[in-house]
């Protein structure tokens, strides 16, 4: 074991020592699990002797998040041990991540489920540790709500947020993502025939990336009403650019030897098209597709705050913040985070499946 | 000049079918107006004229914009709330903090990723994944809570608590380009330079600062320009929720309220310069640096 390593198991289990000996001025029948999770930390330091493995530090995460999670309203106010075993739970989990990776990292390749575990620990940790220092400290739910709160509220609340995204998700984003992306690519393979247009659109369009576009949706809802259709006009500009800057880059991405090829061939400009500079072009436009998943939702819902029916998941944050309801905002924002999560990783699969022969698939 | 042709012919075709546009979305309004008042038989050069200047138009033209931007900066004092640069100056600063923020903690993570194999492979994908999420849904949040918690338990005054809440989202829009650019550039070192540094028996911090950290200045100076635009982004969106009364971003939400089509044309357009001015100054500062470190101009 290295020296940070080392370090992380004295701290936790000197911490699990100095709680077990704490817990002991509490009813001994209270909060059993917590104080078995205590023992049995402390008793890890016999690692010092014996060495243990790398598993045991990952079932000692698990038994020290079960045992924090269960002592929850057990004593009221968490005493100090409570917070002891949080801490060195933590330090668990840290330990069993860091002696993981350094195990794994020799071979990368044929231990992909092994390597998915490691970022699924990182969010469970954060997850339990939101919920125990949002219950156990008794922070305001007005700041921060709970994750099992959050959790309730989308439980109980699904018609509503079915009716946000069906509005916002399904109607404004995909109908605007679409448009914008498929006149993105039209106009881009328009201009690529001409020199002239290219060197004076593609300056502009660059500059225009950069600039916060977001802003023309006030103008947007004046022209097109309150409904989704400015929306979707906010995210068909939005979704332009990116896809006419990179559509064009990646019909140049052929090389001329390739394209001699093709002429040699008398392929004609359709053909040549068709078979060689589109499909060379594919990362690109895969690129842009995926940049454009992102902005596509930002500009639908930014668009929103900006009047709308009285339904939509921007509508939604913005009164509900209002409102002071803030688990609701959250579970808006929690089902924003999976949209826009599996949006992002549908366009991937597809890319995977289209750009098999590209080296950044291949190498994977 | 070769260079600069094909953009200008563009852009003057760009102000021709705007002009166009203008005098077809607000033809309407304005035959409203003739009718309402009564007139008849208006030459079409009157007509075309009308519709260039309307007040509240659905369209405003090229010249109402520049007029608006030229009455609101030139002719008024920039510490009223008349003018827009003083807009601009409350939303740049949110800009330049939160970009400030952005940078320092993406530079940090960054740092962080590439010295610990227990990092990359816990942060990283999480860096990733929290731009797939639409991050500007929690604006309103952050602004509103974040504006309570900085003015109530910490008791801030009111304009550096708001100036803190929009610089916060500014942070969160601008860290991920930057670290992401640095993990990038702090592993560009081959492995033979990597090497050299091992036979010179250089120390850990030693490699970073000698090795790593010019070496990733190139990336650092492609993502900060990133980075500011979106800062910009935030610091805007950070303007619209409820209670800011100041900036560009609340000067397009007072807009869209009243109707006041020419001040949002305006607002986009200072914004869009601010954009400018803050990118091309970030590519000064790369070129001044890469001066100072030797870089020969190409």
């Amino acid at each position: 074991m290295s020296q940070l390593q080392y370090f992380l198991a004295l701290v936790a289990g000197g911490l699990c020592t100095a709680g077990l000996a704490l817990s002991f001025a509490t009813p001994l029948e209270t909060g059993l699990l917590l104080k078995a999770f205590l023992a049995v930390g402390a008793f890890s330091l016999i690692r010092l002797w014996v060495p243990l493995g790398l598993w045991l530090d990952g079932a000692m995460a698990v038994l020290g998040a079960v045992a924090v999670l269960t002592a929850l309203g057990v004593y009221v106010p968490a005493p100090a041990f409570f917070w002891m075993a949080l801490i060195s739970a933590w330090l668990f989990a840290w330990l069993f991540v860091e002696r993981l990776s350094r195990a794994l990292a020799p071979a990368t390749r044929d231990n992909a489920g092994l390597g998915l575990l490691i970022p699924i620990v990182f969010g469970v940790t954060i997850l339990v540790v939101w919920e125990v220092v949002t219950r156990g400290a008794n922070v305001p739910q007005v700041i921060l709500p709970p994750p099992s709160m959050i959790w309730a509220r989308i439980t109980s609340s699904v018609p509503t947020l079915l009716a946000d995204f069906q509005q916002t998700f399904l109607k404004a984003v995909l109908i605007g993502y679409a448009l914008g992306c498929g006149l993105g690519f039209v106009v881009a393979i328009l201009i690529d025939r001409s020199p002239f247009f290219k060197s004076g659109l593609l300056p502009l369009g660059n500059f225009v990336s950069a600039l916060p576009i977001v802003g023309v949706a006030p103008i947007m809802v004046m022209w097109f009403g309150f409904d989704w259709q400015s929306k979707a006009a906010v995210v068909v500009i939005m979704t332009f650019f990116p896809m006419l800057v990179n559509t064009v880059a990646g019909l140049n991405a052929a090389s001329s030897i390739e394209r001699d090829l093709m002429r040699t061939y008398a392929a004609s400009y359709w053909q040549t098209l068709l078979k060689l500079r589109l499909p060379a072009a594919a990362p690109f436009i895969f690129n842009a597709l995926k940049i454009n998943s992102t902005l596509a939702l930002i500009g639908a819902i930014v668009a929103e705050f900006f009047g709308t029916p009285i339904v939509g998941m921007g509508f939604r944050i913005s009164t509900e913040v209002g409102r002071m309801n803030v688990d609701m905002v959250w579970a808006e924002i929690a089902v924003a985070a999976v949209a826009g999560s599996l949006f992002y990783g549908v366009i991937t699969l597809i890319e995977r499946g289209v750009t098999f022969w590209h080296p950044s698939v291949r190498g994977a | 000049m070769n260079k600069a042709f094909p953009i200008i012919i563009v852009l003057i075709g760009l102000l021709i079918v705007w002009y166009a546009a203008a005098i077809g979305m607000n033809a309407q309004w304005q035959n409203d107006v003739y009718r309402r008042a009564g007139t008849t038989d208006v030459p079409m050069t009157q007509f075309v004229q009308d519709t260039w200047n309307q007040e509240k138009p659905v369209l405003p033209t090229m010249h109402q914009v520049m007029g608006e931007l030229w009455n609101t900066t030139v002719l008024v004092a920039p510490n009223k709330p008349r003018s827009l640069l003083f807009h601009a100056w409350v939303t740049f600063s949110a800009t330049a903090l939160g970009f400030l923020m952005g940078s320092v903690l993406g530079i940090a993570l960054a740092v962080l990723i590439v010295h610990s194999e227990a990092m990359n492979r816990s942060l990283m994908p999480w860096i990733v994944a929290s731009q797939t999420i639409p991050i500007l849904a929690l604006a309103p949040l952050i602004v509103v809570i974040g504006f309570n918690i900085f003015t109530g338990t910490l008791g801030i005054p009111t304009d550096p608590a708001r100036l803190m809440s929009k610089a916060i989202i500014s942070a969160y829009l601008s860290f991920f380009p930057v670290a992401v650019g640095m993990v990038k550039g702090l592993r560009s070192p081959e492995a033979i330079q990597l090497d050299l540094m091992h036979t010179y028996n250089a120390s850990p911090s030693q490699t970073f600062w000698k090795l790593r950290w010019p070496a990733s200045v190139p990336y650092l100076f492609t993502s900060l320009k990133v980075g500011v635009a979106a800062s910009l982004v935030g610091a805007i969106v950070g303007e619209l929720p409820t209670g800011a009364v100041a900036g560009l971003g609340a000067r397009l939400l007072a807009g869209s309220y009243y109707s006041q089509t020419v001040q949002i044309w305006s607002a986009l357009f200072a914004a869009s310069i601010l954009a400018a001015i803050l990118v091309i100054s970030v590519g000064l500062v790369e070129k001044l640096v890469a001066r100072q470190m030797g870089a020969r101009p190409a």
